[in-house]
């Protein structure tokens, strides 16, 4: 396997913010090192063919961008996360507002916006709900949408459902399988709207009762954290929730104190102060 | 005596292991000199879906507190680390871990291979790598990358390990400096504190 220099690593985040206005320049290093290298392998390129290619061929970037972000997630990732979510945390947000807005954000292939779609739908209140799941990434954002996922990834998918307790008998009452893909049903989605949008570059868009960004924080550096959760804090009313991976934490974060812990294995924060 | 001809450059030591380490692991941590400066960092390979109970258990005989860090946690001096289920756990330049849920390695996540040479990387060669007991090939090229960085590499004797394919993996894959038994691994251990007192 090649290796490449963190040189040239600043070199190819410098030139994809100049000429295409992402910034990976405060994306933490050995992911996006490992990244790089994934797609120099995969495509066959060196640091000077694919400094080349970015270059010259604008097209590649979405290619790129889909291969640079990483798209790896599961249908009730942490079960205990998606019981405290049930039995507490939506529980809390009725007690105020019969409607409410979620945001997903770093949404990927969708198996965490679907699965709280069927969430919702188990607690009879999905028609209630505006989800708007994000992604910088628009070719994974038109993957989600189709609600499809290979039939070999339910195995664990259904694992986590049972552990879970999900009031159907299987995730199967869900999906149809059809040509080796679990193909769900897309009513699940009648709520959700898709969209591109950059967490690092983007501008506040909307209020929430609740934001989820589990695992995808981890691939920025703590100023690049810090900045993210700024907007967070912005994107939320007052006393909205935010949900964030199980190994992640905010407390370095300037803005942690405007934030209190809910719950501190499941890592779910409440804001507390404008 | 200086069996192993050590020295306190070391900043850090890197541990990987699979099927058949954990008996391992236990009595290394058991033994562990009182106050050993350096930091330990393990990556085991470990049920995907089972958060808890992993690093308790690791817990009980050590003497020192087994911690599965938070992304971005700073490494500290002595602290024992173990790599969180369904993570890659990476080691960044200014000495802080950096999580992640990329694709599997070598069929697993966290993958030894991912720890073990982004530690090559930052600590280069004041660093000491050793792969345990393992039924696949994982690691072999973390320590590849140790060894090609100046660090120390080391290998759980074969005829010892309940499953050899991962340190004969690592023989394989690069120069191993020492060949050794878990109860030569915890004298190794003895002999590395003494350098720093």
């Amino acid at each position: 396997m090649q290796d490449i220099d963190i040189a040239d690593l600043k070199r190819i985040s410098e030139l994809i913010h100049q000429k295409y206005n992402y910034d990976f320049r405060n994306y933490a290093m050995s992911s996006f090192k490992r990244r790089v290298l994934r797609i120099m392998e995969l495509k066959k390129l060196t640091v000077d063919t694919l400094l080349k290619k970015l270059t010259d061929t604008p097209v590649f970037i979405n290619e790129f961008l889909d291969e640079l972000t990483v798209n790896v997630t599961e249908m009730f990732r942490d079960p205990s996360f998606w019981r405290v979510m049930r039995e507490e945390i939506i529980p809390a947000i009725m007690l105020n507002h019969k409607q409410f807005k979620i945001w997903h954000a770093g949404c990927s292939s969708g198996e965490e916006v679907l699965t709280m779609c069927i969430m919702l739908k188990e607690m009879g209140i999905l028609q209630d709900v505006t989800l708007i799941a994000t992604d910088l990434d628009v070719n994974i954002l038109e993957r989600a949408k189709t609600a499809t996922y290979p039939i070999k990834n339910m195995e664990l998918n259904e694992k986590n459902y049972i552990r879970f307790q999900g009031s159907a008998s299987s995730l199967k009452d869900y999906y149809r399988e059809e040509n080796g893909n679990a193909i769900f049903n897309r009513e699940l989605f009648a709520n959700v709207s898709f969209r591109k949008h950059d967490l690092v570059l983007g501008e506040i868009f909307n209020k929430f009762d609740l934001v989820l960004c589990r695992n995808v924080m981890i691939y920025f550096n703590q100023s690049l954290q810090n900045e993210v959760l700024k907007k967070f804090h912005e994107s939320l009313f007052k006393y909205g929730y935010l949900a964030i991976g199980s190994k992640e934490s905010l407390i370095w974060c300037d803005y942690a104190n405007r934030f209190i812990v809910v719950n501190n294995e499941e890592k779910i924060y409440k804001k507390i102060k404008d | 005596m200086n069996k192993y001809n050590l020295n306190n450059s070391f900043k850090a030591v890197v541990i990987g292991g699979s099927a058949g380490s954990f008996q391992g692991m236990v009595k290394i941590l058991s033994q562990l000199p009182k106050g050993f400066p350096l930091p330990i960092i393990m990556c085991l390979h470990r049920l995907k879906h089972v958060r808890n109970g992993f690093v308790e258990a690791l817990s009980i005989k050590s003497v020192v507190q087994v911690t599965e860090p938070h992304d971005k946690e700073n490494i500290k001096k002595g602290g024992v680390y173990l790599a969180p289920a369904n993570y890659h756990m990476s080691v960044e330049l200014g000495h802080y871990f950096a999580l992640s849920t990329e694709e599997m390695v070598n069929n697993s996540r966290p993958a030894i291979d991912i720890t073990l040479s982004t530690c090559g990387f930052v600590y280069k060669e004041k660093l000491i790598g050793i792969l345990l007991s393992g039924a696949n090939r994982d690691g072999a090229q973390g320590m590849r990358a140790i060894h090609e960085k100046g660090g120390l590499t080391i290998v759980q004797e074969p005829t010892e390990c309940m499953i050899d394919t991962m340190p004969k993996a690592a023989l394989a894959a690069t120069k191993i400096d020492h060949v050794l038994r878990v109860d030569q691994i915890v004298e190794f251990f003895k002999e590395l504190d003494k350098q720093y007192r």
